[in-house]
């Protein structure tokens, strides 16, 4: 994996991805190393995301390294109407790998081509969000213990969210059963569905949150967006019933576990924290470990 | 004898290309892709010829120019079923049908406004995910342009 950017998920193959989590668990057991201490990470933010940014830059500096960048495109020279391909030739020369989020779609794949130093895509738009996918996986993995034969229901906006379908085509590589629940109009896309076929996978499709539950083994989370509808009224009707409740896990199994990437709106009530079915914020915690295992071994630090 | 005489109805050329069975639609898009427009030889087109597979069609005559495969195969976006004549001494040396590649680069531009090919300056590339009714899936923002969405560069 030694120079090799991270732009899709499936860029790396399941191998690479199972040895990523691996060494995650590495760096979960010792966070703070100094293995980073003569390297310079850019995190390139062309638009704001304080969640993902903040983890990038705090598994930088828990192994040592250094950060320069930016958090947004104000004052920047992006700003001022530099192309995306100078801002990267330059930044490249003061950085051993470039974080990137960007709001043009394909922008990372774009720089991946022509930057010297290897680029982990944080997020192009609509697009791609591979290490949202890893930690993903890695909090599956860890509260499972295992990626393999397991029931994942998915619930909310499948059709827009590109966290769910990455997560989607990433588990069509471990025999997954999926539960693909959301309104009608929020489907989850053929073209993603098409990985599932191809693996002859099973999936059941839901309008409605409900008994599932008791045979699945992950719950994965997303918010359903007003703007997403064209009809406001649908919005209306159908938004209270894809609210998470603490009675609906109640039935789950032991090691069932509810997964969110963050922020939550109310579409999972805060009642359901204090269950320990709830896991989403460690799930952000594990982001951390996933970071720093992606940068160690981009850097050919494992 | 009944395809010559049809070709006749565009004057013949003494060496060259021939490309018949062109959506009588897709002729000005033919010529587009094969930068005809800026050819510095003699170029004879028509369009709404009567066909017998199509209803009507368009037919390029190209004088002293040969094309490489891989250039005439892109006008297999909008003309399939093209076929191409080499013609030497008003002779017909070879005949073939387009053939859509696995691979686009450049000419058709990505529908998606906010792909990175349509802010920055760079070649679009696609690969082609359906062939018989193509769909090019952008290597940059990962989405699928269609015959509906799509416009050339
Ligand atoms: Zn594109």
């Amino acid at each position: 994996m030694k120079n090799k950017s991270l732009v899709s998920i499936n860029d790396y193959s399941k191998e690479e991805q199972l040895r990523i989590l691996e060494v995650a668990q590495e760096f979960e057991k010792k966070p703070v190393q100094t293995i980073l201490q003569d390297y310079v990470v850019a995190s390139l933010f062309f638009e704001p995301s304080t969640r993902t940014r903040l983890s990038f830059e705090s598994a930088v500096n828990r192994l040592g390294g250094k950060v320069i960048g930016f958090s947004e495109a104000t004052n920047t020279s992006v700003k001022k109407g530099e192309s995306l391909r100078d801002t990267i030739l330059t930044i490249a020369n003061y950085s051993d790998l470039i974080v990137m989020r960007n709001p043009v779609e394909g922008s990372a794949r774009f720089a991946s081509e022509i930057s010297p130093v290897p680029i982990i895509n944080a997020g192009d738009g609509a697009n791609q969000h591979p290490t949202q996918t890893l930690l993903d996986l890695y909090s599956i993995q860890k509260t499972q213990g295992t990626l393999d034969n397991l029931h994942v229901a998915l619930v909310g906006d499948l059709k827009y969210g590109r966290t769910v379908h990455s997560l989607v085509i990433a588990m069509c590589n471990f025999n997954t059963t999926f539960h693909l629940i959301s309104p009608l109009e929020l489907k989850l896309p053929s073209s993603v569905k098409m990985h599932i076929k191809e693996k002859n996978l099973s999936y059941f499709q839901y309008t409605e949150m409900n008994e599932v539950f008791s045979h699945a083994d992950i719950l994965y989370m997303t918010r359903i967006q007003r703007e997403r509808f064209s009809d406001p009224l649908e919005f209306e009707r159908i938004k209270n019933s894809y609210i998470l409740h603490k009675d609906m896990i109640a039935n789950t199994k032991d090691s069932f576990k509810v997964l969110h990437p963050l922020p939550r709106v109310n579409e999972i009530d805060i009642q359901v924290d204090s269950s320990e079915k709830a896991y989403y914020f460690e799930q952000a915690l594990n982001g951390v470990y996933v970071r720093q295992a992606l940068m160690a071994l981009i850097l050919g630090l494992r | 004898m009944g395809q010559i005489r049809k070709e006749l109805k565009v004057s013949a050329i003494e060496n060259g290309t021939v490309i018949d069975h062109i959506p009588a639609s897709a002729v000005f898009q033919v010529i587009r892709i094969l930068k005809l427009e800026a050819f510095g030889n003699m170029v004879l087109f028509a369009t709404n010829l009567e066909s017998k597979i199509f209803g009507t069609k368009g037919i390029i005559k190209v004088s002293n120019k040969n094309f490489e495969a891989e250039e005439l195969n892109k006008i297999s976006l909008v003309a399939p079923h093209a076929s191409i004549i080499d013609i030497r001494d008003f002779e017909v040396i070879s005949k073939k049908i387009v053939e859509t590649p696995d691979q686009i680069i450049g000419i058709v531009k990505c529908f998606n406004p906010n792909c990175v090919t349509n802010v920055e300056q760079l070649a679009t590339k696609f690969s082609v995910v359906d062939k018989e009714d193509i769909r090019l899936k952008c290597h940059y923002c990962e989405k699928i342009t269609t015959r509906k969405t799509m416009e050339f560069r």
